[in-house]
């Protein structure tokens, strides 16, 4: 374990913040387990890589598109799931399902690289001295760049999602997200804060999508499959970590720890030499572990008092 | 003020478990009007205010309120008109959000919701200002998170939030039968409090046929799915509850004694 893989774990943490802050909107605000992510995820990398590689247009207009096509994404699966009554998990699954044709069209392979291409990190990276002029190695400046990058993501993000979610529209979705039966009973079509609420989450993780192809270098078709789990990660974790946090702008700080801490306590596990390959069992036994903790403390409770 | 006509309802069409639960039922309130709506389980009390709120649709009849038709109208546009009660205590709050919160949501009922603050400081006064008047002690903590509240204290929230913008008609549904008998009684004082100070059109359902009797200027019974009883002014204060049980006890065969109505 050394300080160089903490280093480049911050910056993936940083990364993925956005798609966590995407997670927390459905799963945490708007009560709703979204499935949609792992494919509208992948549909920002696809679009994003798609953008550099073929159309070698700007990789800062791929993230808007990426933003929009994810906006898009999740619209259907809110329409599935409010006027055509779909149970919410399914209509997420139905979303990420299709998603994935989709973007194999997009990209019209399983993967794509940005590898001799002019991606975010590199256009940035042209801006700045060379890594030999400022003496250090070209990992370090490439981290730095992300570290750097992601940190400004994330910080744009929670600050225009701390000023969104305390606008009207805004606390009605948190509130749909308590209690939709009150929420129409004060003049509030739920089913359109709904499908908002959805759209808003995958539209930010398109973004981190886009974001995360953009820094890594490369999109892949499978790239989505099974991050609910990280998002889900990334955020429990951010709840441990800060407890009392009940403001909202620190409630989604501790979520950027969360993912970058997530980050390190995989680089370090797997410096300890656990096999790549059984990461997901491993993250996956973490976050059940962590979702279950207030069912099991309030099942001591029970036992503790049995009167009634 | 609201003119119910005709209205029929029925759950499970073609199934066996079908049932109607409100049969040709006609009602019509006037202005300023305080009813009570009295009956047994499965009489269509709460069907009947589900119909008004828009919940779900009638089979057939129609429902005007003010004149206009509000029979298809969605719940939530029909809301601006209507402030609810509910038999669950926490149905009609935000559980993890602050009490002025709760209230602004509350506040906007009605009117165009856009990307301003969710809540202003010149509101937030108004709000001390009226939990003040619930007595309560709430205006000291209008940013705990309602959750915190206990039933009562979230009933009478639900009841001031049902207020906040004039409605056209208040619909209580039970919202008294989930609370202990002491908290009830303070409830139901400060819903007559706020009905007379606000001259409200209001239709208060109960299982309480004491309750049903002491409130409101008029009295209705329902049994299976049609008012069987309608008395309002002098009628309606010498009525004792057993002239309400004998009628009952007329309709129902005697089967009264089943149910779960509150006799005392």
């Amino acid at each position: 374990m050394n300080l160089l893989s903490i280093y480049g774990a911050t910056a993936q943490g940083l990364t993925w913040t956005i798609f966590a802050l995407g997670v927390f909107i459905t799963f945490r605000i708007l009560n709703y387990a979204d499935l949609t992510c792992e494919g509208s995820f992948a549909l920002g990398g696809s679009i994003s890589s798609v953008f550099v590689v073929s159309l070698k247009l700007n990789p800062i207009l791929s993230l808007f598109v990426a933003l929009l096509s994810g906006l898009a994404a999740g619209a259907i699966t809110g329409l599935l799931h409010t006027k055509l009554k779909i149970p919410s998990i399914l209509s997420g699954i139905l979303t990420m399902f299709g998603l994935y044709s989709i973007n194999l069209r997009i990209m019209g392979q399983p993967n794509t690289s940005l590898v001799g291409n002019k991606s975010l990190i590199f256009m940035i990276k042209d801006i700045l001295p060379t890594a030999d002029e400022l003496g250090i190695k070209d990992f370090t400046l490439q981290t730095g760049v992300v570290l750097v990058v992601g940190l400004i993501f994330s910080l744009v993000a929670i600050a225009f999602l701390y000023w969104f979610f305390g606008t009207e529209i805004g606390s009605c979705i948190r509130a749909t997200g308590n209690n939709d039966t009150m929420v129409r009973a004060q003049g509030v079509n739920t089913d359109m804060i709904k499908i908002a609420g959805l759209s808003f989450s995958n539209g930010l993780i398109a973004l981190a999508g886009a974001l995360v192809t953009q820094t890594q270098g490369y999109a892949d078709i499978g790239m989505g499959q099974g991050v609910i789990v990280i998002g889900l990660a990334s955020i429990v974790i951010g709840e441990v970590l800060f407890l009392k946090a009940k403001n909202f702008a620190v409630m989604m700080l501790a979520i950027m720890c969360g993912s970058v801490v997530y980050r390190i306590i995989i680089a370090i596990i797997l410096s300890w030499g656990l096999d790549t390959n059984d990461m997901k069992l491993f993250t996956a036994i973490v976050v059940a572990l962590a979702l279950s903790i207030p069912t099991l403390l309030k099942n001591k409770s029970l036992f503790v008092r049995k009167e009634v | 003020m609201l003119k119910f006509n005709g209205v029929y309802k029925t759950f499970n069409h073609n199934t066996v478990n079908e049932k109607r639960v409100i049969n040709d039922l006609s009602l019509h309130l006037q202005r300023g009007d305080f009813v009570t709506v009295i009956g047994g389980n499965g009489a269509g009390k709460s069907t009947l205010l589900n119909l008004i709120a828009g919940v779900y649709p009638p089979d057939s009849g129609s429902i005007l309120l003010e004149g206009e038709a509000i029979t298809h109208l969605p719940e939530y546009k029909r809301a601006k008109y209507l402030g609810r009660v509910f038999q669950d205590p926490m149905m009609g709050t935000a559980a993890n959000m602050e009490i002025q919160e709760n209230l602004a949501l509350a506040y906007r009922r009605g009117k165009r919701r856009g990307l301003r603050w969710g809540i202003t400081n010149k509101e937030k006064q108004n709000y001390i200002e009226k939990l003040t008047n619930l007595g309560l002690g709430l205006e000291t903590r209008m940013t705990s998170k309602v959750g915190l509240l206990s039933g009562g204290q979230r009933q009478a929230l639900t009841l001031l939030m049902a207020t906040l913008q004039q409605p056209k008609l208040l619909l209580l549904d039970e919202h008294t039968a989930a609370l202990d008998p002491g908290t009830a009684e303070r409830v139901l004082e400060l819903t007559q409090q706020i009905v007379s100070a606000n001259n409200l059109t209001t239709l208060m359902v109960t299982h309480n046929m004491k309750q049903a009797i002491q409130y409101g200027n008029r009295l209705v019974m329902m049994y299976e799915g049609k008012i069987i009883f309608d008395v309002s002014g002098v009628e309606k204060s010498d009525l004792k509850v057993a002239d309400l049980l004998k009628k009952f006890e007329i309709v129902s065969n005697g089967s009264f004694a089943n149910d779960r109505m509150i006799l005392s």
